[in-house]
């Protein structure tokens, strides 16, 4: 399925996403946190997109809200999607598992939890992953500080 | 009054410690301690411990072209208990500590260890800006060579193990431990 095909398709499912036109290497969906769950059961599970494999899951800070992205291909058609989600509050960002619908992102969504500090709601498993037990803090967020190891400049 | 008596009044605390000359230093001991020197320097068997990309160059070390048999190193062990020198090639974070810790307690004496790398030696790449990495391998254990570059060549390897040889040669294993212990009842 061409990009083009994909932006009427998933205008015509859900109105309420958001498909900047921009140059990039894979279509890019940004789809309201409430939705994530419903979208990505759509995708997956209709016969025309059938986005059934989850090749990347990841997270970036940004100076107002976290982003959550997830790459998301079709084994059976070869196609890719990112779907990318706002995550607007800093102090306790939250969004639902997709861990049901892909294995895949059990273990990234506790890689996530574990550097991002974003809570899955409804992840089975949910423990650092990386880092010990007993760590405080999640490193790759952008106001972590560690005056001890981390040599300002 | 001599000099020594002026520096050290009498009464005083003495202020080293006496070290009883020992039987070291007789002719056998020193041929016993070159053979013996000879035979570790030469049968070096290091353990088979990579955590990034140095180990690339270590395998490079030990294969066919640079092959670091040559220099009696060729018996690379998949186990602590039978290695006698470590090389810590790459980058140690603060979970692997412990574990290298305690693969260096499993191994047997006389042991050794060569850092190989900028991250071995001081974190190197990651000394400024890193929450997880140790800065320096010798924070954990102490080393005894220290080979630069990232990654160093296998020649600068060689040349590593050829300095822990050098160092292996110029050491005492008879007088090395318990000298003034059993000093009584001889070694």
């Amino acid at each position: 399925m061409t990009n083009e095909e994909f932006i009427t398709i998933i205008r015509n499912w859900f109105p309420d996403v958001e498909i900047p036109e921009e140059d990039s290497q894979f279509l890019n969906v940004f789809v309201p946190k409430e939705k994530i769950l419903e979208v990505a059961q759509k995708l997956r599970n209709d016969e025309v997109t059938k986005l059934d494999y989850m090749f990347n899951l990841t997270c970036v800070d940004w100076p107002e809200h976290f982003q959550m992205i997830y790459h998301l291909k079709s084994s059976e058609h070869g196609h890719m999607l990112v779907l990318k989600v706002k995550l607007e509050n800093k102090e306790n960002p939250e969004i639902e598992t997709l861990c049901h619908l892909y294995r895949t992102a059990e273990l990234h969504e506790r890689e996530v939890y574990d550097l991002f500090g974003i809570k899955f709601i409804n992840h089975p498993d949910l423990r650092r992953l990386l880092l010990e037990d007993d760590w405080i803090g999640h490193p790759l967020r952008k106001d972590y500080v560690d005056e001890i190891n981390i040599v300002s400049l | 009054m001599g000099e020594l008596e002026t520096k050290y009044k009498k009464g005083a605390e003495f202020p080293g410690q006496v070290m009883p000359a020992g039987n070291g230093g007789n002719i056998l001991v020193t041929k016993i301690d070159e053979l013996i020197n000879w035979s570790r320097a030469n049968s070096l068997w290091p353990l088979t411990f990579a955590t990034s990309c140095c180990a690339i160059e270590m395998m490079a070390t030990g294969a066919s072209k640079h092959d670091w048999s040559r220099f009696g190193t060729e018996v690379a062990r998949a186990s602590a208990r039978q290695a006698d020198l470590i090389i810590i090639a790459g980058t140690i974070v603060n979970k692997m500590a412990p574990v290298l810790k305690r693969l260096y307690d499993q191994m047997a004496e006389p042991k050794y260890v060569i850092a190989m790398g900028a991250c071995a030696i001081s974190g190197g790449p990651f000394y400024y800006n890193s929450y997880s990495v140790v800065k320096g391998a010798d924070h954990v254990i102490p080393v005894d060579v220290y080979v630069p570059g990232c990654p160093p060549r296998p020649e600068a390897l060689l040349h590593g193990i050829m300095q822990l040889q050098e160092k292996i040669k110029k050491s005492k294993p008879i007088l090395r431990r318990g000298a003034i212990e059993k000093f009584e009842e001889g070694f």
